[in-house]
């Protein structure tokens, strides 16, 4: 995913000379394409993203279109400051383009796990969040984002993640997709959550519990019809996400849902990472365990929560 | 240390425009302001290539006031110039004025970035310069941040990257007044030594009476003062100056709820000067 994500910035600046790409210590060799074939447009900087940020909001004041990118947590959390002054109160066209959103650096620990991630840039006036499902919907995101007009954060996933998104479903920015339709519960997924709720709901389906599932490549603007409707035909709505449960997907579409329907609206469960720092290694997949993210996982929260019967609460994963 | 030359009639008439425009919002950082005084009017008098009727020329030369608290100053050049009606000053923080206690691009015309937070003007002005360089125009950055201000690891960040780049479209100009909001430079976090600290970083370095507009003139004619280095001018100012009674007062840093006796001993004190 982030292979092709860089490939596709390599793709747009050949065509358009206002692309320009900053990196802050990549691995060697990163962008070699670029760095050779458009040096000028070309800088790796070190190891200090308050100053990456600040750079490329002064480009983009100038009608540069800068691609930031590096580890999500120093994106993030390191640079706040200078995402939230420098680009989002100037609503400046830079991408920032985030390595191992959620917990792809699981062997690596807390310093590198970025669950708050989606949250503290969602509450950024101007800016746009998404999560792509894999690389197939990366190659669409990344050019429909040169249309975005203030910034956008884009949340990378591991790489090698299962393929779920085609072209019969169409991309566009703030549009969900809804991969598997009907039924009395809804799944509302962004990242690479969706493909394991797709698992989970074709487990359920065996069962004869039949499951929507919404993906949410864009986190924000959030697109409130296709939430709505889903959640008009279900007793049930599921947000699973690979994130804190504080702030990412969850908590927008519990928002959107309490704000709309009172006392009479579906039940809603938010699947995600409780109020923790994360305190084991291992691998992506193993995280995803540890709170009961993966497909079975999923699918017994489903059942779960079927067999209980407390509308409108909040039930935490 | 310098022989300042005293205050002539234009920076004492700017100096009025500040307190006036203090006296409309009832509040202001003037001691701040006062201290880059003769580095904003020097800058736009001498310096910077712009049009006031049209701030967004591309090929003008950009001034980022980092220190954004020092804004009551720039407030004023930039209405001396034209970029917006003197009455406005007059609207200074009022609720639906285009003047806040902070400078926002969005809103006035000729301000280059919104700051307030500090650590954060020379950064944007590294894009800048570098977007200039990318784009092959001749316009020139300017960014003036405070002493205290450069306090910020940011700053030192966005100096690092200048010098690499060998930005010498780039110059960076430090009120350096010696007095942050708590006390002395000395005593809060000590500066010194801060030209070696600019020249290590890659920077060409000069230092001036900040309020001396014929050292200003003199230094900023020699910019780049090395040709493939970015340049950096210390300034050595008085916060308050101009108005004996707020000079060298850490207490007057940022001052609310202010008299109809206070001001017009402010505008006293500026004629008096």
């Amino acid at each position: 995913m982030r292979r092709t994500a860089l490939d596709m910035v390599y793709e747009l600046a050949k065509e358009d000379d206002r692309v320009v790409f900053i990196g802050s210590d990549l691995g060697a060799g990163t962008m070699d394409n670029f760095r050779e074939e458009m040096p000028d447009r070309f800088f790796m900087e070190g190891i200090n993203e308050a100053n990456i940020i600040g750079m490329a909001a002064g480009m983009a004041m100038d009608g540069l279109i800068p691609f930031v990118n590096t580890i999500a947590t120093f994106l993030t959390r390191r640079c706040y400051e200078q995402v939230a002054v420098d680009l989002c109160l100037h609503n400046l066209p830079v991408k920032l383009i985030a390595n191992g959103g959620g917990m792809v650096y699981a062997p690596l620990g807390p310093t590198h796990i970025a669950l708050e991630d989606m949250a503290i840039m969602r509450a950024l006036p101007n800016m746009s969040v998404f999560a792509p499902s894999d690389k197939e919907e990366m190659r669409k995101l990344v050019p429909a984002t040169m249309e975005v007009r203030g910034p956008s954060y884009i949340r990378l996933a591991k790489g090698g993640d299962e393929v779920i998104s085609n072209d019969h479903d169409g991309f566009e920015i703030g549009r969900a997709i809804e991969y598997r339709d009907g039924g009395d519960v809804a799944f509302i997924t962004t990242g690479i959550l969706t493909n394991r709720a797709m698992a989970a709901a074709d487990e359920l389906k065996a069962e004869g519990i039949n499951v929507s599932v919404l993906h949410m490549h864009t986190v924000k603007p959030l697109d409130e019809g296709a939430i709505m409707k889903a959640a008009r035909r279900a007793s049930l709505v599921v947000v699973a996400e690979e994130h804190s449960r504080i702030g990412g997907l969850g908590s927008a579409v519990t928002d959107l849902l309490a704000g709309s329907f009172g006392a009479g609206g579906p039940q809603i469960l938010t699947l995600g990472v409780p109020d923790v720092f994360t305190d084991k290694y291992g691998s992506q997949d193993d995280l995803l365990e540890i709170y009961g993210l993966q497909p079975q996982q999923l699918a017994q929260s489903v059942r779960d929560a079927v067999s209980s019967s407390s509308p409108i609460t909040a039930v935490g994963g | 240390m310098y022989q300042t030359p005293a205050l002539d009639q234009r920076s004492k008439d700017l100096r009025h425009d500040c307190v006036a425009a203090m006296e409309g919002g009832g509040r202001g950082h003037l001691p701040s302001a006062l201290s880059l005084m003769e580095i904003l009017r020097v800058l736009y008098d001498d310096v910077l290539s712009f049009r006031s009727d049209q701030p967004d020329w591309l090929e003008r030369d950009r001034c980022i006031l980092s220190k954004g608290h020092g804004c009551l100053g720039l407030y004023a050049v930039l209405a001396d110039k034209g970029y917006f009606p003197k009455a406005e000053l007059l609207t200074y923080c009022k609720r639906d004025s285009i003047l806040g206690g902070h400078p926002e691009r969005d809103k006035v015309p000729g301000v280059e970035a919104s700051t307030g937070a500090l650590g954060h003007g020379l950064g944007i002005g590294v894009g800048m310069a570098l977007a200039a360089r990318i784009q092959k125009r001749d316009s020139r950055v300017f960014v003036v941040t405070g002493d205290g201000e450069i306090n910020e690891g940011s700053v030192w960040e966005s100096a690092m990257c200048a010098g690499k780049h060998g930005l010498d479209n780039l110059t960076v100009l430090v009120d350096y007044n010696k007095l942050q909001s708590y006390g002395s430079t000395y005593d809060v976090q000590d500066l010194e030594p801060l030209a070696d600290k600019w020249q290590a970083f890659g920077f060409a370095v000069d230092s001036v009476d900040g309020h001396d507009v014929a050292d200003l003139q003199q230094s900023l004619k020699r910019l780049p003062y090395t040709a493939g280095k970015p340049s950096v001018v210390i300034c050595h100012t008085v916060k308050g100056k101009g108005i004996a009674h707020i000079e060298h007062q850490a207490g007057w840093h940022h001052k609310s709820k202010i008299s109809a006796e206070e001001i017009d001993a402010l505008y006293k004190a500026v004629e008096a000067a």
